[in-house]
């Protein structure tokens, strides 16, 4: 069995396995001055070259923001974030008009992308994966390009959508998540500098996956990058993502949006490794990921999967949604959530059934071990309308250690007499059995752990892409480093 | 940023609460007993922070109480001689306590010939010759900062106190509630009723809440309990207010090492119905079983929420509920299990399923785990959905008519749950009752 080999290779990793992205770039870089006012949200939408409808949609966020207060449901806690404190605009230097293509690009950046092991360059076309790659606030380059142009597909950075087609940009942007949707949906709204755009025109199978690489390198910075894919009649796109971040005592701020929208017989398959820098072992520094994701399967049997496995940040705040509009759409997710030392989760994801014959699935694995603490909240909301809606919950947790904290927080709401809805939960403990049966084979406690987990979360890994999984299987047990013996 | 902190004025609803209280103090049963002033004054500031929760708060959010906060109640003025016809379920040879608009009436229980060491007595008699052993219950195992049971500690006038002593096998024991509305104006009642038993002691208490009459009452009930090692309570509560009625109700258990917890509530009264459990289990190997089922039609609203508290090691709980809902009728679950880090070897298990037999009725779950110990086997289960249709399918070409197929699904579905019921006489009650509002309910074809 592959998987198994894999997984002893993970293993072994885990033995020199410490946060390996925690570097930081040598880059010039172009940052504006701390603080947050309508006259920064107009910098950075004329740095942007932004058209004035666009601008105004800005500073409406911005004032709906003000009139927002940071929600505090969420199980995690954190000292209070001034937001007058950052930086909302960091951009490696550029050439004027900005590179043109990837021999433009400064070769530090490049160099630094290497060392993640992402292939922006087109001898890497192997890898059959076309990159966005997204540093700081801005993309940096988009390989394949050409390539995805010939079947009509679009996939550029968020600000090229912008110029290029704007109407593409004016009739999606905000239809799933509002700018006024929450605070920190609003905050990106308002300040939001770049991101990924992906256009999947009517009966495309888009031929490659779809990547984009998320860094956070300069100091003092959040990001607030914005992702819009709408996939037309009857097309398929599979999306990735991939987020690190330097190692910091600060804590840095990550607020996205991810807006899908798929229309009739169309598919969005979106998929996260989110591995920001998670603080130390005694939970100094981090990143704070509070993320807004929402996908509408607006026209009938469209289908939108979330997977995700969320290894890093000091706190994430997620919840990948579906609003199952279509009659017959189908919505999924996907979860593996570890948390180990000092972090804290929040996340799982709200399945809005409003059309008839709608159907949802829900599959998630926690881990918590160190101090961590990892909640699943989730929603499964039956409208009047959703005749013969179904819907099946599956949250697993496992404890590991005596000093974290597994929690559970489902809620389920039915309407309509004909949908079913189904929900389990366990929680429960790495059994000793299991622990002993691969110790007897020689395993260490902490390769025993690994292969552990991994089975325990092999149901969403399964779920990943293969080039994804093999890398989301060994931060598993990286993210366990130490937690055990 | 920050959008200005407002001061919330008390609403009006509240303030007149507050003001009966402000009025009624001197002279509330146990008044110028300084540690019942400060219980009471502690509960009055709980209601007057919190007063009636709106959906935004998180315990309440699926249900609306602004019904309640807008109907005007007065005090519940009953004849002291009034003497009402009592519910069937008032019969059979055991003891019977029996309250009248939340007051205990000696007259009308049947308390002759208790056992030694099983005491019953009224809480107004008790707070005014000032008990001193009710300190270690009254207001000590109710949470102090909840709004709605803060109000009953503020109103309070009565209840029924069961003290059972250590190692005494109690028997039976039947409490009558009894809601009598006048029709002209509406009245609410708080009383608060505490039940000790003592190490090893051991009692089946069937607790019954009734109505009468056509007109509105709100009985705002607290119970507390206190569980001592090795002691068994097996509680059967059927919640049949009158139709018109509001129910809340917090019960407050605290289960000691060994000791036992067995509880199955029916709910089927009232037009607005919260049932609140708050359990804790504080020693080792102590259990508890919080089943029930709810039924609910036309257009009532019933909530059953619950905090089961894992606060020792080697402890099991588990918890069956069930919902029926036709017409527009909303039900609520919300059950909450938190295992502290020393609660290792925990065993708790959880189940919700609700049948909706109407397009217009509507549940909301919310089973909630909160988990701080890793050596622990906890797991929740729910399900909503409609009666199987195989099922129907299959009794139906047996020649069954579809109304009665719908029936016998809907009995079995309510079978299951009463069945947890140990006692076979109780279990026998409740399926009449059970029986009872099925006929009742307009059927949909």
């Amino acid at each position: 069995m592959p998987a198994v080999a894999e997984t002893l290779e993970t293993v072994r990793d885990v033995t020199q396995g410490t946060y390996k992205w925690g570097f930081e770039t040598e880059i010039e870089q172009e940052v504006i001055p701390k603080g947050l006012d309508e006259d920064v949200v107009r910098l950075i939408s004329a740095k942007k070259q932004e058209p004035e409808w666009l601008l105004e949609w800005r500073l409406k966020a911005f004032r709906a923001w003000q009139s927002m207060t940071e929600p505090t449901w969420a199980a995690v806690k954190y000292p209070p974030i001034d937001y007058q404190d950052a930086h909302y605009y960091a951009a490696p230097k550029a050439k004027a008009d900005g590179p043109k293509s990837l021999e433009e690009v400064d070769p530090e950046l490049l160099r630094t992308y290497e060392k993640l092991g992402i292939p922006l360059k087109e001898q890497e076309r192997l890898a059959g994966v076309a990159v966005d790659a997204v540093f700081d606030s801005v993309s940096v380059a988009t390989t394949f390009k050409d390539k995805l142009a010939e079947v009509g597909v679009i996939f550029c950075s968020f600000s090229e959508a912008v110029r290029e087609h704007p109407e593409l940009v004016k009739r999606w942007l905000g239809t799933v998540v509002p700018y006024g949707d929450n605070f920190f949906a609003a905050l990106n709204s308002a300040v939001f500098s770049d991101g990924s755009f992906v256009y999947i025109p009517k009966g495309v199978r888009c031929p490659m996956e779809l990547s984009t690489y998320f860094r956070i390198n300069a100091k003092n910075t959040g990001q607030f990058e914005r992702t819009l894919i709408v996939a037309e009649e009857g097309s398929y796109v599979s999306y990735l993502e991939g987020c690190t971040a330097p190692m910091r005592d600060e804590n840095q701020l990550h607020a996205a949006v991810v807006e899908l929208i798929a229309l009739d017989e169309a598919t969005i398959k979106y998929s996260t490794v989110q591995n920001w820098y998670p603080g130390d072992a005694e939970g100094k520094g981090g990143i704070y990921n509070f993320v807004t994701k929402r996908g509408a399967c607006r026209g009938r049997k469209s289908k939108i999967s979330w997977t995700q496995v969320e290894t890093g940040s000091a706190i994430t705040w997620k919840y990948p949604s579906c609003i199952l509009q279509g009659e017959g759409s189908v919505g999924e997710f996907y979860s593996v959530a570890i948390t180990n030392n000092f972090q804290q989760a929040d996340t799982g994801t709200k399945m809005i059934h409003l059309g008839p014959n709608t159907r949802s699935t829900i599959v998630s694995k926690g881990i918590s071990a160190g101090h961590g603490q990892n909640t699943y909240r989730g929603l499964v909301r039956i409208m009047p309308r959703a005749k013969n809606a179904r819907n099946f919950t599956q949250c697993d947790s496992l404890l590991i250690g005596d000093q974290c904290g597994a929690h559970t927080v489902p809620y389920i709401e039915s309407r309509n007499p004909t949908a079913k809805v189904e929900h389990e939960a366990t929680t429960s403990r790495i059994a000793e059995d299991q622990l002993f049966y691969c110790r007897s084979r020689g395993l260490t406690e902490e390769e025993a752990v690994g292969l552990i987990v991994n089975g325990f979360a092999r149901e969403v890994l399964k779920e990943l892409p293969m080039e994804f999984a093999v890398e989301a299987q060994k931060l598993l047990a990286i993210s366990l480093e130490g937690s055990v013996g | 940023m920050n959008a200005p902190v407002v001061v919330p004025a008390v609403a009006p609803a509240v303030s007149a609460l507050l003001d009966r209280y402000a009025g009624l103090k001197d002279r509330l049963p146990g008044a110028r007993i300084a540690w019942v002033e400060a219980w009471r004054q502690r509960g009055a500031e709980a209601f007057r922070a919190g007063g009636f929760p709106t959906k935004r708060v998180e315990a309440w959010k699926y249900t609306d109480l602004s019904a309640l906060r807008e109907t005007r109640f007065e005090e519940a003025l009953v004849a002291t001689d009034a003497h009402p016809v009592l519910p069937e379920q008032a019969g059979g040879e055991e003891a019977r306590i029996v309250l009248l608009d939340g007051r205990f009436r000696a007259d009308l229980s049947r308390l002759d010939g208790l056992a030694d060491g099983v005491r019953i007595e009224s809480l107004a008699d008790l707070l005014s010759s000032d008990d001193d052993a009710l300190r270690e219950v009254l207001g000590a195992i109710a949470p102090a900062d909840l709004p709605l049971p803060g109000l009953n500690a503020a109103l309070a006038e009565d209840g029924a106190v069961i003290r059972i002593a250590p190692g005494v096998d109690a028997g039976r024991i039947r409490i009558v509630s009894l809601g009598i509305a006048p029709s002209n104006h509406a009245v609410a009642f708080h009383p608060r009723n505490l039940v000790v038993l003592g190490a090893g002691a051991s009692l089946t208490l069937l607790d019954g809440a009734h109505g009468a009459g056509k007109g509105t009452y709100w009985q705002n009930l607290v119970a507390e309990i206190a569980l001592g090692e090795g002691a068994r309570l097996t509680h059967v509560r059927l919640q049949d207010e009158a139709r018109d009625a509001f129910h809340t109700a917090l019960v407050a258990v605290r289960v000691e090492a060994k000791a036992e917890y067995d509880s199955f509530t029916l709910v089927r009264g009232a037009r607005l119905a919260r049932n609140e459990v708050h359990a804790v289990l504080t020693g080792p190997k102590a259990a508890l079983h919080l089943n029930g089922a709810q039924l609910v039609d036309g257009e009532r609203h019933a909530d059953t929420t619950t905090v089961i508290d894992h606060a020792a090691p080697d402890c099991e709980s588990n918890q069956t509920v069930k919902t029926v809902l036709t017409g527009r009728a909303r039900g609520v679950f919300q059950g909450k299990i938190h295992v502290h880090r020393v609660a290792q070897k925990t065993d708790g298990y959880q189940m919700n399923q609700a049948l909706l037999l109407s397009p217009e009725a509507e549940i909301n779950a919310k089973p909630q785990l909160e988990i701080y110990a890793d050596d622990v086997k906890c797991s929740h289960g729910a399900t909503v959905g409609e009666l199987d249709h195989d099922q129907l399918f299959y009794l139906r070409s047996r020649g069954i008519p579809e109304v009665e197929a719908k029936s016998i699904l809907v009995q079995a579905f309510l079978t299951d749950a009463v069945s947890l019921v140990s006692d076979e006489a109780l279990r026998e009650t409740l399926l009449a009752a059970t029986d009872a509002w099925w006929d009742e309910v307009e059927h949909p074809a």
